[in-house]
């Protein structure tokens, strides 16, 4: 927690006022019992045989009624005041853990997000951040509230009449005990019961998403008796767990109420022998009736505040959480892995093997090859080959297992990340655009850029005609881009990644979308780009390897080829098999 | 999620009580026994404080103590304590059988629906909505009538109860009361009616940034990729601002509530003390104890008003949630399969007669399409992505009714067969690979159950599927989470071809089957493939052109419309649109 609480830094005025101040209203409303006791006692005075008060201070309980009414006031001022407190303290807290979150999950390296996952990710930055500000809320406004009051409660049991207190202390006990012993039992039930219900969930969205699937297969009756048994087993536990909390209220207002058959038998006692008056024993009745209520409230408040503590140990290991990626200590200018040998290859991957983390075998084995400015590199390879993977230490997104990647004889880990990102365009292979406009999306590349820059990069991308299309770059981009078609998409962003005219260029995958047509004039446009960017292709497909001046050929991991089209196509099986699944039909001839 | 719920709440339709008390009708004892207990409860749970009242009188001064009254006054508590706690707890439990029981019905009439409804409701509604009326609005149902039942009758009693006792003992208190104590609610309302603005705005900042979030971290590797931490990180610090701002709002003027309600109250009891006291000292017939019940009572007149103006919304809520399940319940249903034969294991002869068909009336899609498919033919569909290839594929399962004209198999209308016997003659494998939460195992068992395991596995080895199953961590008996979990596409495609490759029904269809499979497993499968649909009738869909040169029947297709039919010879001799689709592949 101990990451967390920094964040209550500058609400610490707020933090402790809070609670200072409903400790305040709680004791004016503790003091409203011995208020009561002394209209009766003093008020009234001694009652006459004929059960009237002769000596009755009409004045007395005027202005004892006043002072009711003036503590209700000032209560009244110094919740307000505490909930403003808490409420402030609570939504600034929230808003500077949600910031730090953001911050730290956008710092994290691509192993790192890999682990926590996007739902979780989600999770910790929306569901949980909300439950812990209600939990900072509740705390701030109840932690000490609740328990002052009922032990305020009993101390001023223990003023008014020691041996009647005692009672108190026991029934205090005894109601901590019920409460705490049937919530306790409840929350794990509870888990499970929400548990099958997320299998009720399942149930119905499965029949949803797999409608036609699960129709194909005839299914239905199946499904029915699947979800009807679900749904029982949940109903049953739902039944179950509600016996058991319903026994709370019950067994609280027994245990309440033999307190005060025992409270009023002590203090018929105690008034019989003078001790105390009858009005004192009005006030101990009236006290013992505030206990259960906060009592209840103090254990919900239990259960909230433990709620927004798991939330808030989650948040803190994603806080805690360091970048995983390796940077030589020199950071920007230095370069510890010295260049000796004049290298005129502009980007070398040398002896290159690379692990994900957690996963079992080598996603990169053992690659070599170089790559002058201006070629361009084919990468190519069946599903889980390591395409991708091999493409993504460019930019430095993971780290090398073993073996260096450099880009002008310099290694990627001694490049600051964002100025060696900043030279090099990605294409992902999931076309994705932000909300907002086309020219937006596209300053993505380059945050300054001309229109004209952005048109320019637009032309190259065949993407001209897509903005046109939508009516220019001020055309509103919706979430995902929805508004726009896969190849539309894909051409959007590949423009993005050529605004910042890159000198090194990746391409994964991204054309898969593009008719055949598009596709070439793409790769005509790219090959004639000015500032002879390198030029990464990757792709399952020959036909994609078009122009490469270079294929690396990926097996598992490995590269069993490097190598132009026809070289490979000379002494490389995999890329053959790759060529001829693509080309060859069953009477041997090549289609193309 | 709000909106919906006012809107539904400001048309709920006609019918919907009845339909709630329809259900709830089938428990008439729990419910006899219901209301019976809460009226104990309530009844006993006032007159404890008069009990008490009593006992107070009792213990006027030193050596002034009724000891005699007071054990009786005793038993009386200790009895009327102990009925209250066992009624109350009885009442729980009848309720929450009616509540859960009622619920559990409706849930599972609303599931049986759901898989009778027509393909074409399951593909126009958003799946998200169905759900949730299943699972959300049926909870929400529960836990309406749950409080309705407990909280709403017992609220009504109690203040009706304490009302009469008030007037019965002192009308002149009872009338302050009475008068006061609204005062609470018209703050409680005023309260709450100007914080519902702060409330909107809070959730519509909420929804804002939770948007902003949910797109940058889904797509974090991007934003990377591009170094635009800065412009996010600036972006989201002045939403967060924002909402920083309108949840201090919310939280602070919806929590003035407790605080105003709560001095009213005390208003109210300073009052009561007040004129009891000075009532007393009159000299008027009450006593201390009397004003001892009037307080307690004054505290407890006022909980079930505030309970109750809660009750009620919470109740509109549910009623308007169980109108959303209504509504999914009277959805028309797809034509009932009974007085339909069964059609046996099929020739594989499909034809389909002057076939019309359209998804929305008015809109022309396929217009008298005939087409006649010998047993063990295949049919190549080709065509852009979005021609309608999937639509044929839908008349042919019969998830769909043409709207005129035939699909018939052997010669039958496929609407006189039972859907059932007419879809476990195909086995159908689709480009969305759609796999059930269960293990490999099982989801290759789907179509055929009772096949063993040498079965499963060799179905598995002839798609291909064994070596990658065998690597995952327990093999076939991995679980796969919802949709297929952890495995990538093409894996997923080789489990499905694996499904149908251990039921081997007489008619394939195969709608990109292999789209995510890389080309040379492709390859490799292709012999599986071969003898899969060697002597069955096959509809294949294929990007691939490649593979749909040795169909028997190729369709072209554009824009919903077949436009051409005939063999790949046939086709490219016409130079039409087959020709045109075929030879742009090679640029």
């Amino acid at each position: 927690m101990k990451k967390l609480l920094s964040y209550f830094g500058p609400y610490k005025v707020q933090s402790v006022l809070g609670p200072l101040f409903k400790l305040l209203e709680a004791t004016f409303e503790l003091l409203v019992p011995v208020i009561v006791s002394l209209i009766v006692d003093r008020g009234l005075g001694q009652r006459a045989a004929d059960f009237t008060y002769p000596d009755a201070d009409r004045g007395y309980i005027v202005r004892m009624s006043l002072v009711l009414v003036a503590f209700g006031l000032v209560g009244l001022v110094c919740a307000v005041t505490a909930q403003y407190f808490a409420a402030k303290a609570a939504a600034g807290v929230s808003a500077g853990v949600r910031s730090a979150l953001f911050a730290k999950l956008q710092s994290l390296s691509y192993s790192d997000l890999d682990g926590l996952g996007t739902a979780a990710m989600l999770t910790r930055m929306t569901g949980d951040v909300n439950q812990l500000q209600s939990g900072i809320n509740m705390a701030l406004r109840l932690f000490l509230r609740s328990p002052f009051i009922v032990f305020g409660a009993m101390i001023m049991a223990f003023t008014i009449d020691v041996p009647s207190a005692g009672i108190f202390a026991g029934v205090i006990l005894l109601l901590s005990v019920a409460v705490f012993v049937i919530m306790f039992v409840c929350m794990p039930l509870y888990k499970k019961s929400q548990a099958r219900l997320d299998k009720v969930t399942l149930s119905a969205r499965e029949n949803l998403a797999g409608a036609r699937v699960l129709r194909a297969f005839c299914k239905e009756e199946d499904e029915r008796r699947l979800f009807s048994e679900r749904n029982g087993a949940y109903t049953a536990s739902q039944k179950f767990v509600g016996k058991i909390s319903a026994l709370m209220n019950p067994l609280t207002y027994a245990i309440l109420n033999a307190a005060v058959i025992l409270l009023l038998y002590v203090g018929a006692i105690r008034v019989d022998s003078g001790s105390i008056s009858q009005g004192n024993v009005l006030a101990l009745y009236n006290l013992m009736s505030q206990i259960l209520v906060e009592l209840i409230k103090l254990a919900n408040l239990i259960v909230t505040v433990s709620r927004a503590a798991a939330c808030g140990s989650r948040i803190e290991n994603v806080l805690a959480m360091q970048p995983s990626l390796e940077l030589f200590p020199e950071g920007k200018e230095g370069d510890r892995v010295e260049t000796t040998e004049k290298d005129d290859a502009f980007i070398r991957f040398d002896g290159v093997s690379m692990r994900y983390r957690g996963g079992g075998g080598n996603a990169l084995t053992d690659i070599d090859f170089s790559v002058k400015k201006g070629e361009t590199v084919g990468v190519i390879g069946g599903t889980g080959s390591g395409k991708t993977t091999l493409v993504n230490l460019l930019p430095h997104f993971y780290d090398v297992t073993e073996g260096s990647v450099k880009v002008e004889g310099k290694d990627v880990r001694a490049y600051d990340p964002a100025a060696l990102r900043a030279r090099i365009g990605i294409v992902p292979q999931k076309a994705v655009l932000f909300k907002g406009t086309i020219r937006e999306n596209l300053r993505w590349g380059k945050a300054d850029a001309t229109d004209e820059e952005l048109m320019e990069a637009a032309r190259i991308a065949q993407a001209d005609k897509v903005i046109e299309g939508k009516g220019g770059l001020d055309a509103a981009v919706e979430q995902g881009g929805r508004n726009f078609s896969g190849g539309q998409r894909q051409r959007l962003t590949i423009a993005r990644a050529l605004v910042r005219r890159p000198d090194i260029l990746i391409l994964d995958d991204s054309a898969s979308a593009l008719d055949y047509a598009t596709d070439a004039a793409l790769r005509r446009a790219l090959r004639s780009l000015d500032y002879d960017p390198a030029v990464f292709v990757v792709s399952q497909r020959t036909s994609a390897m078009h122009g490469a001046d270079k294929i690396v050929v990926l097996d598992e991991g490995r590269a069993v080829g490097i190598g132009t089209h026809e070289q490979l196509l000379e002494n490389c099986a995999v890329y053959r098999e790759i060529y001829d699944s693509q080309y060859k039909t069953e009477d041997g001839e090549a289609a193309s | 999620m709000k909106g919906k719920k006012n809107t539904a709440r400001a048309s709920l339709p006609k019918g919907t009580v009845r339909k709630v008390l329809r259900y709830v009708g089938k428990y008439p004892l729990s419910l006899a026994a219901t209301l019976l207990l809460a009226a104990v409860t309530v009844g006993f749970t006032l007159y404890v404080p008069i009990l008490v009242g009593d006992g107070i009188d009792c213990i006027v001064d030193a050596g002034k103590v009724d000891f005699s009254s007071l054990w009786g006054i005793f038993v009386k508590i200790g009895v009327s304590m102990a009925i209250t706690a066992v009624a109350q707890w009885l009442m729980s439990v009848c309720n929450n059988r009616i509540a859960f029981e009622v619920v559990q019905r409706l849930r599972e009439d609303a599931f049986g629906k759901l898989t009778r409804l027509p393909l074409s409701y399951i593909d126009s509604h958003a799946h998200g909505d169905t759900v949730s009326r299943i699972v959300a609005d049926a909870e929400q149902f529960s836990d309406g009538l749950l409080m309705g039942f407990t909280q709403f009758f017992s609220g009504v009693l109690t203040i009706a109860g304490t009302l009469a006792f008030m007037f019965v003992t002192s009308w002149q208190i009872a009338l302050v009361v009475v008068f006061v104590t609204p005062l609470s609610l018209f703050v409680a309302k005023y309260i709450s009616s100007h914080t519902y603005s702060f409330f909107k705005k809070q959730s519509e900042t909420r929804g804002e940034q939770t948007a902003f979030t949910e797109e940058m971290i889904a797509n974090l590797k991007t934003v990377q990729a591009f170094s635009h931490e800065a412009e996010n990180a600036e972006k989201f610090d002045e939403i967060n601002r924002r909402l920083e701002k309108s949840s201090l709002d919310a939280t602070f003027y919806s929590s003035l509530t407790n605080p105003s309600t709560r001095f009213v109250n005390n208003l109210v009891y300073a009052l009561v003390a007040l004129i009891g006291a000075l009532y007393i000292a009159s000299g008027a017939s009450f006593s201390v104890g009397d004003l001892t019940i009037f307080l307690s009572y004054a505290n407890q007149y006022t909980k079930p008003f505030n309970e109750i103006s809660g009750v009620v919304t919470e109740l509109q809520n549910a009623l308007a949630c169980a109108a959303r399940i209504f509504e999914l319940l009277g959805e028309r249903e797809e034509s009932s399969d009974a007085g339909a034969e069964e059609l046996g294991e099929a020739e594989g002869n499909v034809s389909l007669d002057g076939v019309y068909f359209s998804y929305t009336p008015g809109q022309k899609l396929i217009e008298n399409f005939s087409l006649d498919v010998h047993p063990g033919q295949k049919v190549a569909i080709v065509g852009p992505t979005g021609c309608g290839k999937t639509t044929l594929i839908n008349l042919l399962m019969r998830f769909y009714d043409v709207t005129g004209g035939a699909v018939r198999v052997d010669g039958r209308d496929v609407r006189e067969v039972t859907r059932k016997s007419l879809r476990s003659n195909y086995g159908m494998v689709l480009q969305e690979t759609w796999l059930k939460s269960g293990t490999v195992k099982e989801n290759i068992r789907m179509g055929r159950p009772d096949a063993s395991d040498e079965e499963v596995i060799a179905a598995a080895r002839a798609s291909h599927a064994d070596g990658f199953i065998r690597r995952l961590p327990q093999g076939y008996d991995t679980p796969l989470g919802e949709e297929g979990g952890s495995l990538s596409q093409g894996q997923r495609q080789l489990l499905c071809i694996a499904r149908i490759m251990l039921c081997l029904p007489p008619m394939l269809i195969l709608d990109e089957a292999t789209s995510s499979i890389d080309t040379r497993t492709e390859l490799k499968i292709g012999d599986a493939f071969a003898h899969l649909t060697e002597g069955r009738t096959s509809f294949v869909v294929a990007h691939r052109l490649s593979t749909v040169r040795t169909a028997d029947v190729i369709l072209a297709m554009d824009a919903g419309r077949i436009v051409e039919q005939g063999t790949h010879e046939q086709l490219l001799a016409a130079r039409g649109f087959y020709y045109r689709l075929y030879n742009s592949q090679f640029e």
